[in-house]
This record gives C-alpha cells, sequence and structure tokens, in this order.
C-alpha cells in the first residue's frame, strides 16, 4: 500500500436519486444469501416446504374423507383435497414472505447485528432491502415449485394452466414480503413482534382456506375480501382449474397495487428501519 | 449497611433446611416474574386463540362437515366433536414453545438457571420449579379456553370442566420429555424449528384432532397411538361429550400421558443436573 | 457525478454543534471537531458518553437530530455509499457473519463494496495473514476466540484500503499482548498515512495512540488536547495515592492542605496531586499520618477527566 497523502482524500459525490440508500449493489446481499444457503444444513431450507404439504395430507386426505366434494370456482364439484390445496399454496407464500421479511429481519438487525456491519459498507439500506427480498422470493419459489409437484402427485392438477401457480405464489410472496420490512420499522420488542402473529392468524383462518367465504354473514365477507389473502388464495385457487374471469384480473391487480404500495412504504421507512 | 440495628440473614443452616424443602417452589416463582415480559402475549394468545380456533374450525368449518352425510362424530355436531382437541393442542403447542427456548435460556443464552445455581437450590429443583411456572401458565391458558368453550355451548356433559386438568396433563407429556432433550442440547442449530416443524407441527394435524383417527388411512394411524396428542384428544371428548371408548382404553390414555410425563420429569432432573454439576 | 468541495489542507472530518437525541436523551449534546488527514484522533470518556454514537453519525448510519459533518467534503447522511466506500469500520462488538466461514466473511464484506472477487482473493489472504488468521480460513465464526474475533473484525474493516479508519473500543476485552499486537498494526497504518478515529475508555490506549483528543462526557466535549497537553493543563505531573482505610479517609484528607497542588477524595483512596510525589508524602508523614499503603505515580488522563467531572472514567 503506498502512503497517502492529503490530496488522496478527495470525494466525489453521486447525484443519482436515491443515491443516500441506494448503491446499486445488492447483488452483493444476494450474493451472500446464495453461499449461506450453500454451507447451511440443507434440511433446514427443505423444511419449509414441508408445512403446507402437511396440511393437505391431513385436511384434504382425513377431512376430504368426511367432507366429500365442494363447489369450485367454476361452479362444478370439485374434491375437497383439490379446493384447499392452491389455498395452501397461497397461505404458505404468504408466511414465508412475513417471515422473511419481519422476523428474520428484526433477527439480523438485533441479535446477529448483521446489518450493522453491511451498511457500515458502502452498501446503503435500499441494497439490502432489494437483496433480501430477492431471498425470500427465492425460497418462496423453490417452495411452490415443490409444493406444485406434490399436487401434480397427489393428481390434483388437470389443467397445464396450473403452471402458473409457481409465478403466482411468487407474486403472491412479493406483495407481502415488500410491506414486511416497513412494519419492522416500527417494531422495537419481541412483544410488539408479536403483534404479526396476532394479524395472520385470523386472516390465515378465515380467508376461505378451509370452507367457502359464503358460510359467513355477508359484512363479515366484505371484510375478508378487503384483505389481501382472500385475493391470495382465490388467485389460486381459479389457476388451479383454469377457471379465469375478469374478476382474476382484479386479484391480480390487488397485488400489482400492493407491490408498488409496499415498496414505496418500505423505502420511506428504509432510513427508521437501519439508521436509527 | 453499618447504620441503626444490625440486619442479619437468618442462619446458613435454616436456608439450606429451608432451600431443600421448599426450592422448587422458590424458583418457580423466578419463572412466573420471568413470565411478565411477555405477559400481554400470554393474555392475548389465551384469549384469542379459542375464540378464532373456535370460529374459523369449530363454526365455519363445521358449515360444510355437518351437512355432510358421510361425516358423523360420536353422534355429536363438529364443534362439541373439535373444541376439546383444539384445547388440547393449544395447551400441547404452548407447552412445547416454554420447554424449547426459555430452557436454552436458562443454560445458554441469558443463564437464568446459574444465578440460583450458587443458592443452595439444586438443579433438579430448577427443572422442576421450571415445570410448576410452565404448568400455572397452562392450568391459566386451559381455564380461559374452557370458559370460551361453554360460550360457544361446545360441552355436553357435566363434567366438562375436567377438561383443564386433561389439556394440562397431555401439555406435560409431550413438554417434559422435550425439556429433557432441551437440557442437552449444546448449540441450537435448528434443532427446535425441526422439532416444530416435523414434531409438533404433524403431532397436530396427525392425531385425530380435526376428524376420528380411523377417517386416517391405516398406515398412518400408528402416528395417533404414539402421539400424547391423540390420547389427550380423546380423553378431552371423553370428559365434554361422554363416554364413546371401552374402559380398558380410557385406562390407556392415563397411563400412558402420566407414564411420558412421569419419565420426562425423571429425565429432565437427571439431565439438569449432569449439564450443571458436570 | 461532480468532483469534491474539500479544499486542499481542510480537515478531512469535520462536525460543528452534531446532536442526537434519542427520546429525550441527548446522546450527543452538541459536538464540534475537526480532523486534518492523518491524525490520529481520540473520543475518550466513560460508557454511555455519546462516543459511539458520533461513530455511527460519521458513518452516516445514524440519523443527526442537528448540526453539520462533512467527510472529505460530503456529507454521510446524503452521500451513505460514497462516504463510506473509504471508511474502514471496527464497530465496538464483533458483528461477524456467523453465517459464514473465516474467509468468507471478509470477500463477502469486500463484495458489499463491489470490489472484484480476484482481488477480494488476494486482499483476503493478505488480511488473514494481517490478522494471524491463516489456518483459520475454513473455520466457523463462533469457534474463534474472542481475541481471534477481534482480528477479524479489524481485518475485515481493511478490505477496502480504508482511508479513514473508524475504531470504537478497538481493543476492550483483549488481553495485554493481543492489545499490543493490535497497536502495531495500528501504528503501521498510521505510518501510511491512514486517519485513524478511535474511542475509547483506557487512558493508556489514548496515550498511546492519539495524536490529539477530546474528552467527552454527557454528549459534550470537556476538554480537547493532545494527551501531554492534557495532562499538563488539568493536572499536576505526579499522583500520590494514599488509603487510610474506609472509614479514616475523608477525615485524614481534611487535614492535608498544604501538601500538593490539590486533594481528590475517592471513595477507596485519597489522591495527593504534587509535582513530587515522595517530598509530598514526607510531608504527610510529618504530620503524623501514616497510609496503610501508598502509591507515587505519573498523571494520566484519568486524573484529567477525574478533573474535569468529578467522576472516575471506568465505574
Amino acid at each position: 500500500m503506498s502512503i497517502l497523502h492529503d490530496d488522496d482524500y478527495i470525494l466525489a459525490a453521486d447525484r443519482r436519486p436515491l443515491s443516500a440508500l441506494y448503491s446499486r449493489n445488492a447483488r452483493a446481499v444476494i450474493e451472500r444469501g446464495f453461499r449461506v444457503i450453500k454451507s447451511q444444513n440443507w434440511i433446514v431450507l427443505v423444511s419449509g416446504f414441508f408445512e403446507p404439504v402437511f396440511y393437505l395430507l391431513s385436511m384434504g386426505i382425513g377431512l376430504g374423507q368426511l367432507v366429500g366434494s365442494v363447489q369450485g370456482p367454476n361452479g362444478a364439484p370439485i374434491s375437497y383435497a383439490a379446493y384447499i390445496a392452491p389455498a395452501l399454496l397461497a397461505v404458505s407464500a404468504m408466511n414465508g414472505a412475513i417471515y422473511d421479511s419481519t422476523w428474520n429481519i428484526f433477527f439480523k438487525m438485533h441479535f446477529g447485528k448483521l446489518y450493522q456491519s453491511m451498511l457500515y459498507t458502502s452498501l446503503g439500506p435500499f441494497d439490502i432491502a432489494v437483496g433480501e427480498i430477492f431471498m425470500a422470493l427465492f425460497r418462496g419459489f423453490l417452495y411452490a415449485l415443490g409444493f406444485t409437484g406434490v399436487m401434480a402427485v397427489m393428481g390434483l392438477i388437470t389443467t397445464p394452466w396450473a403452471l402458473l401457480l409457481v409465478p403466482a405464489s411468487v407474486m403472491v410472496a412479493f406483495g407481502f414480503a415488500s410491506f414486511g420490512m416497513a412494519i419492522t420499522s416500527y417494531m422495537k420488542t419481541f412483544q410488539q413482534m408479536d403483534i404479526i402473529t396476532f394479524v395472520m392468524l385470523p386472516m390465515f383462518l378465515f380467508s376461505a382456506t378451509f370452507y367457502p367465504l359464503t358460510v359467513y354473514p355477508e359484512p363479515v365477507q366484505w371484510l375478508v375480501q378487503a384483505l389481501p389473502l382472500w385475493h391470495g388464495v382465490e388467485l389460486m385457487r381459479e389457476i388451479s382449474t383454469g377457471a379465469f374471469s375478469l374478476v382474476t384480473l382484479l386479484h391480480l391487480l390487488y397485488y400489482v397495487v400492493m407491490v408498488l404500495v409496499g415498496l414505496a412504504f418500505t423505502t420511506r421507512r428504509l432510513r427508521a428501519l437501519f439508521l436509527r | 449497611m453499618t447504620e441503626g440495628r444490625l440486619l442479619r440473614a437468618q442462619a446458613p443452616e435454616v436456608s439450606a433446611a429451608k432451600a431443600r424443602r421448599w426450592g422448587s417452589l422458590y424458583f418457580m416463582e423466578h419463572m412466573l416474574r420471568s413470565m411478565r415480559a411477555y405477559v400481554v402475549t400470554i393474555i392475548v394468545t389465551s384469549i384469542g386463540n379459542p375464540l378464532l380456533y373456535l370460529f374459523s374450525m369449530g363454526v365455519g368449518l363445521a358449515s360444510i362437515v355437518d351437512r355432510s352425510p358421510s361425516a358423523h362424530f360420536a353422534g355429536v355436531g363438529y364443534l362439541a366433536f373439535a373444541a376439546p382437541a383444539l384445547l388440547v393442542s393449544s395447551s400441547v403447542m404452548t407447552c412445547a414453545n416454554e420447554m424449547m427456548f426459555p430452557v436454552m435460556d436458562g443454560f445458554k443464552w441469558r443463564r437464568i438457571y446459574y444465578g440460583p445455581h450458587v443458592t443452595p437450590l439444586v438443579p433438579g429443583q430448577l427443572a422442576a420449579g421450571h415445570v410448576m411456572a410452565v404448568g400455572i401458565r397452562l392450568l391459566v391458558q386451559c381455564t380461559v379456553f374452557y370458559l370460551i368453550m361453554l360460550g360457544f355451548g361446545a360441552t355436553l356433559s357435566p363434567t366438562s370442566w375436567l377438561i383443564v386438568p386433561v389439556g394440562v396433563l397431555a401439555g406435560m407429556a409431550f413438554g417434559t420429555p422435550l425439556m429433557a432433550y432441551a437440557a442437552r442440547i449444546d448449540k441450537e442449530n435448528f434443532q427446535f424449528s425441526m422439532i416444530q416443524r416435523f414434531i409438533v407441527m404433524p403431532l397436530f394435524l396427525f392425531s385425530g384432532t380435526f376428524y376420528p383417527l380411523g377417517t386416517m388411512p391405516q398406515a398412518m394411524q400408528w402416528i395417533g397411538w404414539i402421539s400424547p396428542l391423540w390420547h389427550g384428544n380423546q380423553l378431552g371428548r371423553l370428559v365434554t361429550i361422554g363416554p364413546t371408548e371401552p374402559v380398558w382404553l380410557v385406562a390407556v390414555h392415563v397411563v400412558y400421558l402420566a407414564a411420558l410425563g412421569t419419565f420426562g420429569m425423571v429425565w429432565a432432573r437427571h439431565n439438569y443436573a449432569r449439564r450443571m454439576d458436570a | 457525478m461532480v468532483a469534491s468541495v474539500r479544499p486542499e489542507g481542510a480537515p478531512v472530518i469535520s462536525a460543528q454543534d452534531l446532536v442526537k437525541t434519542y427520546g429525550d436523551v441527548n446522546a450527543v449534546d452538541g459536538i464540534s471537531f475537526a480532523i486534518p488527514a492523518g491524525e490520529s484522533f481520540g473520543l475518550l470518556g466513560p460508557n454511555g458518553a455519546g462516543k459511539s454514537t458520533t461513530m455511527r453519525m460519521i458513518g452516516g448510519v445514524s440519523q443527526r437530530t442537528a448540526g453539520q459533518l462533512n467527510i472529505m467534503g460530503l456529507d454521510p447522511e446524503q452521500q451513505g455509499p460514497e462516504v463510506r466506500a473509504h471508511l474502514g469500520v471496527v464497530p465496538q462488538q464483533d458483528n461477524l457473519d456467523e453465517e459464514l466461514r473465516v474467509r468468507e466473511n471478509l470477500i463477502i464484506y469486500g463484495r458489499y463494496f463491489g470490489l472484484s472477487r480476484s482481488y477480494l482473493s488476494q486482499r483476503a489472504d493478505e488480511l488473514l495473514e494481517f490478522a494471524q488468521l491463516q489456518d483459520k480460513a475454513k473455520a466457523r465464526v463462533d469457534s474463534l476466540s474472542g481475541g481471534m474475533k477481534r482480528r477479524l473484525t479489524i481485518a475485515r474493516s481493511l478490505i477496502n484500503d480504508p482511508k479513514i479508519l473508524l475504531l470504537d473500543e478497538p481493543t476492550t476485552g483483549l488481553d495485554p499482548q493481543a492489545r499490543h499486537v493490535l497497536w502495531d498494526r495500528l501504528f503501521r497504518l498510521k505510518e501510511q498515512g491512514v486517519t485513524l478515529v478511535l474511542t475509547t475508555h483506557y487512558m493508556d490506549e489514548a496515550e498511546q495512540l492519539c495524536d490529539r483528543l477530546i474528552v467527552v462526557d454527557k454528549g459534550r466535549i470537556m476538554a480537547e488536547g493532545s494527551p501531554a497537553q492534557l495532562i499538563r493543563k488539568h493536572s499536576s505531573r505526579e499522583v500520590l495515592e494514599l488509603r487510610f482505610g474506609t472509614d479514616r479517609n475523608v477525615a485524614v484528607a481534611e487535614r492535608l492542605d498544604g501538601t500538593g497542588d490539590r486533594i481528590e477524595v475517592l471513595p477507596d483512596r485519597v489522591l495527593v496531586y504534587s509535582d513530587n510525589g515522595e517530598e509530598s508524602l514526607e510531608a504527610i508523614r510529618g504530620r503524623g499520618f501514616h497510609p496503610i499503603t501508598s502509591l507515587v505515580r505519573r498523571a494520566s488522563l484519568e486524573d484529567v477527566f477525574l478533573r474535569l467531572t468529578g467522576r472516575s472514567l471506568v465505574d
């Protein structure tokens, strides 16, 4: 290393928009993510795939025997397993994305102190956010691929449209992941993080995952329809049977808007989240 | 310190004798106090979970299950069938959580076991005190769940209040062996999430919680037979619905749960002593 | 891209009236300083004085509540990535990536600066040697000892050949030998013209490493200067430490007037500030007081701090 002189201490400013938060190097964060995946125990990575599969086996096969067939999205009766499978995929996409963008971020921030070290490099918070969301979506993609395969093996796939379950699942995950970090930026303690669970559990239980929305009184139906998971569940169900309509577009649009609003929200909260 | 009258602790022999006798309770108090950190979560989940599950499963799901001709649950509606099992499941899952990370916390992270360890308390008392504190939490949780069940009209038998001790018993039958195992772990490399995903979750789903065990394919019914949750579920239904099983099977449920809980407690005391006195 | 606005010879870091408030606590309460290129600058103060917060603001990873900050002509809050590209940072607590191996920690950290793989591969090996961790390259981070982790953190901070090195309590928790190894490495960097900014609550470290320092307490600057200047200005040359027993220290101290420039009573001992400690001790014995223990030592920054704040550095 040569000896530094006074005129070596000169810096050029960068006038790109967002240059205070973003150094166009999210790929370095992604590279770290893949290295961790490579060196971590594969069972840990794979384990996330099993939860929806267990649900499908238990509810689809066991409960399905008792329930028999139910009305599918296009009016024709379908098996109970075929009815809940796409919904479980949507739930799993939501859970994975929310976990990765809330608890995972919270842990790395407060316990692993990982982001403290990243932020002292030329990375900005936006690089970290983009990299982490990408990794969350990558995991979601893997699980969706696996789950769709299980559906195929169980004979629950009857149309080639069902291949779209994988990208749709990533879209649902993106919708939730784009919001997760912004929400985490308001959380200071474990106890506050529990609030996330209090919101997620009812959404899971009431979003027409295991039975049609029509069992509820009308006002409750309206409420459920305003929530994102219901749109994900319906979107997946329509894709799995190839029963598309204008409403399908509405569900998609819901997620497009959710992603855009979520990303804008998260970008606004980056300073509060990372630069305390 | 030196002003006024001289404050003196009781004689060491007295402390030793008291600790020998009541030490577990002293540590139970410690653990209960440390639960105050998440008392809001405890209260909200104790009230929220029964409401959510009874509404969504007991009422929502029931609306499509009860109208199906093939479904019959010992002649009662789906709500009455599922509710006791949901109570027992929630107790087992809470106990599982309380016996994994908090135990690791005691040995490794915040090392809360090591403070009392240099007082007259012995490791076995720490295990027992921790179990008792969790038992109290389960007792509260199961009682609240039971009251909410009453509100839903989900109980059919005058003995239904017995679901509370059944819930605590089932929770402990699963929780104490887990505690003993957690006490053996030196480094937490995702073992707990693996247990959560490959033991707790499958037990919840395959232990006859949502439908009778006999509905599952023959090849999977063994899961229920070894699962403390299934035995707890069946006992729960016995006390809230009424007898549907032969007496010998009821005896199997009780003996199995009691044996598992006792074995877990003995093993946990052993592991605590081995780890802390080594 | 526009050229830097820093004129030649101007300080590389300058802070004007920095304030950082958390809730209603002023962690940093109006601090100003300027650091020229190549200087080794220290922030000395007890835990909680606001040193680490100041460091975090310099790195642009904590938003200041008020004040101006200029690093090589740029505001780190507006140009965080650009500023940090030239910084090396050693945080108070090691924050190594436990999910990666030792060498990977260096490589991936370098990738955050957008450095090329071929450069990093070479540089990582050099730095492992610098940190004496060559044979730990493939080890897990959690298998390293405390001293090894610290050395790895310091090696990591050098991955981008920083021009400014921020060191937050660099040797806390290290054994004496490891500290001297580390001081040696820091001297070498200083010789190469690297600007060092370090916080410490060890006065010997400050005396060894710093050209100039500020004494910080409760978020404010109490004094500024070189270690020697500060000692000269705020203390006598020597200090006589006396113990008369817990019950007697206060009573005896009241009767020692005139045996030194100044008397300071601590809970466990009495300090007599004087240019000649031995002479003072003779005078005290002459008055008929016989301490249980006595010690004459050279005055240190600890004494400066005690003088300025009435408290000792390490509680």
